[in-house]
């Protein structure tokens, strides 16, 4: 019972570890083949058909880079920045429930790594904790550039996390008190996906997300045109790579943490009709792996825009940013809220 | 006032509209223009395979002719470099030693003959100032390299091959005007010459 327990989740966190990175590298293949279509180009297509090898042409010319670490800087710290900001970032996929339980050999396996009940709670936490991967990578480097970029960034993400943190609220509020992932992705499933309750929680959320990847127009941590490369101005080689390929990492999380919040997750409408008409049995591994397909489409779309929106939008003035941080989208969080206790008072959910 | 283009703009500097301070249409805008773009006829022009079209009077990479035996025109006279503006052309001269006349068609000939592609503008007066009608430019391209040096274009990649085949055909760019041009007289060193040399 604990070993085939503790083979499993060892086989889940390897599969999640892998379609992380498996994801993540591609995002940055079609990152460029997005953006290049949005600009009537054609994109990297040289590497394998269709540039199918891009990922892996660089990732191994990051890998014989020349590695720089400043003299000056502290060497230790200089190499925890961006190891912390990695495994931040790939932790988060741990609360992630990626589909329907299933029954093997009469014993019952969730496709979640774990279902801890303070789920949301532990990706915020894990979330706030990567700013430290970027604010000691800023500050080791010795050098004034990237601390202001480091600054820059941790400002930006603890702003936007406050509203993060409200709507999430609201959210627990309208979706029957919970905090874990998993009750909130299954509660969607009999009644309507989160997003009709909460249509402007949804839209904040999006916005605070755009932020928290640091992804455009909210991309004021790097702003490689503009302001020196940003909190990695002095990293080169593959520790670059891991500050890049980790926001590819949390762009793919927060796309995944929005389909299951708001999007019911691997639910999808007339799931049951659609069993039934397959003549699936509940329970069945079939039934699992069709909802997580339908969750990384969800997935896939939420990537999608992402891209969409960076390769439309121009970057924000940093007192644009702040002032959209903390004189819009805060007040609008809080009325959110507000509006989502008045409602659930008066439809009898909560009492005081 | 005084309108120096009908292409002004009076600039505001109005508060901005509540529609305009949520941002979202112009996002909504912004992004319905992107996306129309997804579809459209590609801009790129895949090098290697695809060329981009060019006029047929295009200056390119040069090339030192052969005559009809398959000797070398060129007499290293030096007047394609005092021409060249770039100074791109350096070159040694030698003289032709008996039982060399099926290589070299004059008695002086260019041991040494560089054109630097890296200086060169491709003017296309080397060819003007040639008497001998010894070098063209040609529709082809420079190639791109990994070092400078070998941007340096010695006499093994300038003269065409001796074979009749793979001789380099310049007649494209040998438009009407300019043969025409070419009968002015005094710029007919080459009918001159042999004229001389039928007088004796
Ligand atoms: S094309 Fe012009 S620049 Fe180039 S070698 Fe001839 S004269 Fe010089
Ligand atoms: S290419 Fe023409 S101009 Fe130049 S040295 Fe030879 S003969 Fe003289």
């Amino acid at each position: 019972m604990l070993a085939s327990f503790v083979i499993v989740k060892i086989v889940l966190c390897v599969v999640v570890f892998a379609i992380s990175l498996g994801i993540a590298a591609y995002s940055t293949l079609w990152e460029r083949k997005f953006a290049a279509f949005l600009q009537d180009r054609i994109g990297p297509n040289r590497a394998g058909p269709g540039g199918i090898f891009q990922p892996l042409a660089d990732g191994g010319k990051l890998f014989f880079k020349e590695e720089i670490i400043p003299d000056v800087s502290n060497k230790f710290l200089f190499i925890l920045g961006p190891s912390l900001f990695m495994i931040t970032a790939l932790m988060t996929g741990v609360v992630i429930p990626w589909g329907k339980d299933f029954i093997w050999n009469g014993q019952k396996i969730a496709i979640q790594i774990t279902d801890i009940n303070v789920g949301i709670l532990y990706l915020l936490g894990v979330v706030s904790v990567g700013v430290y991967g970027i604010m000691i990578g800023g500050w080791a480097s010795n050098n004034k550039y990237s601390l202001l970029g480091a600054l820059r960034a941790s400002s930006q993400m603890i702003s936007y996390e406050i509203s993060m943190g409200l709507l999430i609220i609201a959210l627990i509020i309208s979706a029957g008190g919970t905090l874990s992932l998993k009750e909130i992705v299954e509660r969607q499933d009999a009644g309507l996906a989160n997003i009709v309750y909460q249509p402007l929680g949804f839209l904040l959320f999006f916005v605070c997300a755009l932020a928290e990847t640091n992804r455009a127009p909210f991309d004021l941590p790097e702003t490689e045109s503009e302001l020196v490369g940003g909190y990695h101005t002095e990293y080169s080689s593959m520790k670059l790579g891991l500050y890049l390929f980790a926001e590819y990492i949390n762009m793919f999380i927060s796309s995944a943490v929005m389909s299951a919040l708001y999007f019911g997750g691997y639910n999808f409408p007339f799931a049951s009709e659609v069993y039934a008409a397959l003549g699936l049995q509940e329970g069945s591994l079939a039934i699992s792996l069709i909802g997580a397909s339908v969750y990384f489409i969800k997935i896939i779309i939420f990537i999608n825009v992402f891209m969409w929106i960076r390769w439309t939008l121009p970057r924000f003035r940093f007192d644009q940013l702040m002032n959209l941080g903390w004189k819009y989208l805060m007040p609008l969080s809080l009325l959110n809220l507000i509006i989502t206790v008045v409602v659930e008072y008066f439809r009898g959910n909560i009492n005081f | 006032m005084l309108t120096l283009t009908n292409r002004k703009k009076i600039v505001s500097n109005k508060e901005q509209s509540f529609s305009e301070k949520i941002y979202l249409p112009a996002v909504l805008k912004g992004m319905s223009i992107t996306i129309s773009h997804l579809f459209r006829k590609k801009a790129t022009i895949q090098y290697p395979e695809e060329e981009r079209p060019r006029s047929p009077v295009y200056r390119g990479r040069h090339v030192l002719k052969r005559d009809e035996n398959g000797a070398e025109r060129c007499t290293a006279c030096g007047l394609c470099a005092l021409a060249c503006p770039a100074e791109a052309i350096t070159m040694v001269a030698a003289e032709r030693k008996p039982g060399e006349e099926h290589l070299y068609r004059e008695e002086k000939y260019a041991k040494v003959y560089e054109i630097n592609m890296l200086r060169c503008i491709f003017c296309g007066l080397c060819e003007d100032a040639c008497p001998k009608e010894a070098i063209f430019l040609t529709d082809r391209l420079v190639d791109a390299e990994f070092w400078r040096d070998d941007f340096i274009y010695g006499k093994d990649k300038l003269v065409e091959p001796i074979e009749k085949d793979k001789r380099i055909d310049i007649s494209k760019r040998q438009t009407a005007a300019v043969l025409e041009f070419k009968k002015i007289p005094g710029l007919r060193h080459n009918v001159l010459y042999d004229k001389k040399k039928i007088d004796k």
